[in-house]
């Protein structure tokens, strides 16, 4: 198994998560901060677009320095109307579960959030239980 | 100098999200088949993340007790878990098990101008704004 890479990725999230936390003063899920833009703000619209500019470039940067290292994929089952649909339910449930992977994942479990153990279990569970019926059922053949 | 921060910040988790594998939707999907072919490997992640980020947590909460007060950090206490906010992560979690991404790796994925990506990010800005349209917007 390969766990270094996984590891030290998600070491640079925590780092990034903490600064983002340290210089805005907020909880910086990226859903939140991402959602938060769609509406101005006076002083707290920038830092929003900054945080998610640097996440850009990084990736970018990321992806192109890795000459082919960096995979990517996506499941011959899942055409583009299943990312249409799964867009909408990512965006209208984080915000209405008040967090995402990052927010409540990351942040809040590692602030020691109870309640976001909870979420981030149920979230969890939710898309384990998507992955099994979607295979058990075939449901990507029986859409083709 | 804060603006500044941010953006690298920023720049450290998204190279993040890709050196971790997280920006790889068959990945993310092969993480959550527990019961097909399971790829344990990115629950490092959050692990890594959650460990890096406690740690500064806690030498941040303390200096701004000890040392430097109005730190302003966050109020990260938790509140009362509400039936919404369960509802609300399981359709997060169903939507996050069809397409593999959750919404820093389709940001992500813009960089490159991934075609899934393109199509996920704007849907998932409506169904932010729905949400907050229903819900209103949250802290």
């Amino acid at each position: 198994m390969e766990f270094l890479e996984p590891l030290f990725g998600g070491a640079l999230i925590g780092i990034g998560s903490l600064i983002a936390m340290a210089a805005s003063g907020k909880i910086p899920g990226i859903s939140g901060v991402a959602s938060k833009i769609l509406k101005w703000h006076r002083g707290d619209t920038l830092w929003r677009i900054l945080y998610l500019a640097g996440l850009v470039v990084g990736a970018g940067l990321a992806i192109s320095f890795s000459m082919g290292w960096a995979k990517y994929s996506v499941p011959a089952d899942k055409g583009l109307a299943v990312f249409a649909v799964a867009g909408l339910l990512v965006g209208f449930g984080s915000r209405m579960g008040g967090g995402c992977t990052s927010g409540h994942g990351v942040c809040g479990i590692g602030a020691g959030a109870k309640d976001a153990i909870i979420y981030t279990l149920v979230f969890m569970a939710a898309g384990i239980l998507t992955v099994f019926v979607w295979n058990q059922l075939m449901v990507g053949g029986a859409l083709q | 100098m804060r603006w500044f921060l941010i953006f690298i910040a920023g720049l450290l988790f998204g190279m993040g999200l890709v050196i971790s594998g997280m920006t790889d939707p068959s990945r993310v999907i092969g993480f959550l088949d527990l019961s097909g072919n399971w790829d344990p490997a990115l629950a490092f992640v959050m692990g890594g993340a959650v460990a890096v980020f406690a740690l500064g947590y806690f030498i941040l909460r303390k200096l701004e007790k000890n040392r430097f007060h109005g730190l302003g950090l966050p109020d990260t206490s938790a509140d009362p878990v509400s039936k919404r906010l369960v509802i609300g992560s399981a359709i997060f979690g169903i939507g996050w098990g069809l397409g593999g991404f959750c919404p820093g790796p389709a940001i992500a994925n813009l960089s490159v101008f991934r075609t899934e990506a393109l199509i996920f990010v704007p849907m998932m800005l409506l169904g932010m704004f729905l949400a907050q349209r229903v819900f209103g917007l949250d802290r």
